[in-house]
């Protein structure tokens, strides 16, 4: 895999933005965003060609650190096809994916998924594909997008190739079209001896590894342990919901890395970076653990809409801690029902996004005599307890936050159009002195003038009174 | 004709002097005499059903009870938005209601309650979304009738009485006053026509034991459970002045 505009793509606005924007090497410019190559900005002009050709080019020297981190990132990301991923410094990955082929169902399907990763991630990309490393290095970098599955194919198919696409310094290019080989066949047809004398013996040494007849040995890419990627916005970026865009970046690598660890996130933590405050820092919480880069990204969409920022953002991290094995999402014989489960989480997790955990709960009864203690929130989905024994006289569907003073005249409950008519009762419950919350009440069913029942009770410590406590709905 | 037969049968199709036909399923609402002018013959899914009781509390909640707690038991959800009280558990469950099928969503706008509620509906997993919006507006009410419409949940919204005057882009509309012993619905919105008179219920009395025979003089939930006296129950009920 190549991503040849990495050193403009490692700034995250840039893949999103309209405008046109190079990145330098020194004075020259290194690439360049389509925007800039549909006016006539190309590679290896000077900064000072380029400005005149666009004038409000937007350009900054390439930082190779960043560009490092974000290759790293990329690898984690990719370590979900396969364990097998090597750095190919300074825009590429190799990844070994024969062993793959089958699990995700054939080449079409996983470059398919690379693909649609990487665009979702914002980055511009090459693939190659070949029964040897620095032949599909070679593809890739050529952007032949040719899949190539046996060795005996290689020669011909590379063959066509333009000689720039080799891995070789500037000099040996420079040599190499002086004496007018112009493609990867024609520089595989000069003489041996002659050639490794002028060039370097790793000049055949790379063409042989192309071959497959020389062997070659990568280190494999091994990830953290914990997730934690860093984002540099390149422009200060002044409304969260402008975020979402690279902040997907991130959760998109998240979700690779879990898929090669085979884990899951339920909690994590965004963290936006001010130019001179403390980091804005978003929890994030899922309903139920997941590495659906999908669900990720809604809830971080709510969140961020919900978010005023303090200060505008200059760097956006992730960070995930609290790795779960993942108990793969659930696949049932009855594919609706699945579907349905993980609609559910997803709609919880949407709620609580943008009004609060607390404000989306569920209710189950408890054991206590009194009524405003026989009830508490519990999360959506559990299971009420089966030990508590159902009230022995009817309940009202609602109840009052707190029970209402009721007006009293010659002892008996008025209501804003009327008296109470007690149609049953008392009941009476006495409990909770050890806690503080002694209660002392006769409660009866009551209708009132107009005809609803509600739930009163007479106090029974002073000094009395009647109170409306639920209404029978 | 037989064309002709089939062309009328389109669920889309709706001829004058006909109750109007659903294509999507309905819940029984348990009470047969309202199942009968309901189309569909319950609870309507993919629409949106409007109630307005004559004040809060004459059974605006109970006849909801049945269908509620058949779609619970069925493992749908139910999604209570913005409820002007607490849903009190222990009737709920005493109602039928799997518990663990339920939740209370409490918003802090209007704008939030009818979020949540289009977000309910278009998730496509709820079997019943209740909500009680404080103030809607006639193109909020569309909104959310496009989005029921491609459900399969029953939509309920309680709203206050005066609202009555009021167009409504709801499927089904009900008014519901006291009557004594029970409810009277009126249909004033339905596919299919209005219906002129009005349907008595009776929903199942809250009420089960009167004071005139209780089981030991008085209920009592006293933490050392000693039995209370018929004598001091007696004294009891006088002071009430109740005989």
């Amino acid at each position: 895999m190549n991503f040849p505009r990495l050193p403009l793509e490692a700034f995250a606005e840039t893949s999103a933005s309209t405008e046109a924007h190079a990145v330098a090497d020194g004075a020259r410019v290194l690439v360049c965003n389509p925007r800039a190559a549909t006016r006539g900005v190309r590679a290896g002009i000077s900064i000072a060609a380029a400005s005149a050709l666009v004038p409000d080019l937007v350009y900054r020297q390439r930082d190779a650190a960043a560009e490092h981190a974000a290759l790293e990132q990329l690898a984690t990301w990719a370590l979900q096809f396969t364990p097998g991923v090597s750095l190919q410094a300074p825009s590429g990955l190799l990844l070994e994916i024969e062993g793959s082929l089958k699990l995700f169902g054939g080449i079409k399907t996983i470059l398919g998924l690379i693909r649609r990763g990487a665009a979702d991630m914002g980055y511009t990309l090459a693939v190659g594909v070949a029964p040897t490393v620095a032949a599909a290095w070679l593809l890739a970098r050529a952007g032949s997008e040719k899949i190539v599955s046996c060795k005996r194919m290689i020669e011909a198919e590379v063959a066509p190739l333009n000689v720039r696409a080799l891995d070789c310094d500037a000099k040996t290019l420079e040599t190499l079209a002086a004496v007018g080989v112009k493609t990867v066949g024609a520089a595989m047809q000069l003489p041996r001896d002659g050639a490794a004398r002028r060039f370097g013996p790793q000049f055949f040494e790379q063409i042989d590894r192309i071959l497959g007849t020389r062997p070659e040995a990568r280190r494999f890419f091994t990830p953290a342990e914990k997730f934690s990627a860093k984002l540099e916005l390149g422009t200060a970026v002044e409304h969260a919901e402008a975020l979402v865009f690279s902040a997907q970046r991130l959760l998109v690598q998240l979700a690779g890395f879990l898929g090669a660890r085979c884990g899951s996130v339920q909690h994590f933590k965004l963290l936006l970076t001010h130019e001179d405050q403390a980091p804005t820092v978003l929890e994030i919480g899922l309903a139920t653990p997941t590495r659906d880069p999908g669900r990720f990204v809604a809830v971080v969409r709510e969140q961020l809409a919900a978010l005023k920022l303090v200060a505008p953002v200059l760097q956006l991290a992730l960070e995930a801690d609290d790795i779960l094995v993942l108990v793969e999402e659930n696949k049932t014989l009855f594919a609706e029902m699945a579907d349905r489960s993980a609609d559910w989480a997803k709609l919880i997790e949407r709620l609580r996004a943008r009004l609060g955990n607390e404000a989306v709960q569920g209710v189950t009864p408890r054991a206590e005599h009194r009524p405003e203690h026989a009830w508490q929130r519990a999360a959506p989905g559990a299971r009420p307890t089966p030990s508590v024994r159902p009230a022995p006289r009817p309940r009202p569907l609602w109840l009052l936050r707190e029970p209402r003073q009721l007006k009293q005249v010659a002892e008996k409950p008025y209501s804003e159009n009327g008296p109470l008519a007690l149609v049953a009762g008392p009941e009476r419950i006495e409990s909770g002195w050890w806690d503080g919350g002694d209660v002392k009440r006769d409660y009866f069913v009551a209708q009132t003038a107009d005809r609803s029942t509600v739930w009163v009770y007479r106090e029974r410590r002073r000094p009395g009174g009647w109170y409306l406590h639920g209404i029978f709905g | 004709m037989t064309a002709l037969a089939e062309l009328l049968a389109h669920p889309s199709i709706w001829r004058g002097g006909e109750l109007g036909r659903v294509a999507s399923p309905s819940v029984a609402s348990g009470y047969p005499q309202l199942d009968a002018e309901l189309p569909g013959g319950g609870w309507p899914t993919a629409a949106l059903t409007e109630i307005l009781p004559q004040h809060e509390g004459i059974g605006e909640l109970g006849i909801l009870g049945h269908a509620l707690a058949a779609l619970s038991a069925k493992g749908r959800w139910v999604a209570w938005i913005a409820p002007p009280y607490l849903p009190y558990a222990p009737a709920l469950q005493a109602a039928g209601i799997d518990l663990s099928h339920l939740i209370v969503i409490r918003t802090r706008s209007p704008r939030e309650t009818l979020w949540a509620y289009e977000q309910a509906l278009r998730s496509q997993t709820c079997g019943a979304v209740l909500a009680w919006p404080e103030r809607i507006a006639y193109a909020e009410l569309r909104r959310l009738q496009l989005a029921a419409e491609g459900s399969a949940t029953l939509a309920m919204l309680f709203r206050p009485s005066r609202c009555i005057t009021e167009a409504t882009p709801a499927a089904l509309r009900l008014r519901l006053d006291t009557r004594p012993g029970g409810l009277a619905v009126r249909i004033l919105k339905r596919r299919g026509g209005v219906l002129g008179r009005t349907i008595a219920l009776t929903p199942p009395q809250v009420v089960q034991r009167n004071f005139d025979n209780p089981p030991n003089g008085l209920d009592c939930h006293v933490m050392d459970r000693i039995e209370f006296p018929a004598s001091a129950a007696r004294s009891l009920r006088r002071d009430f002045g109740i005989h």
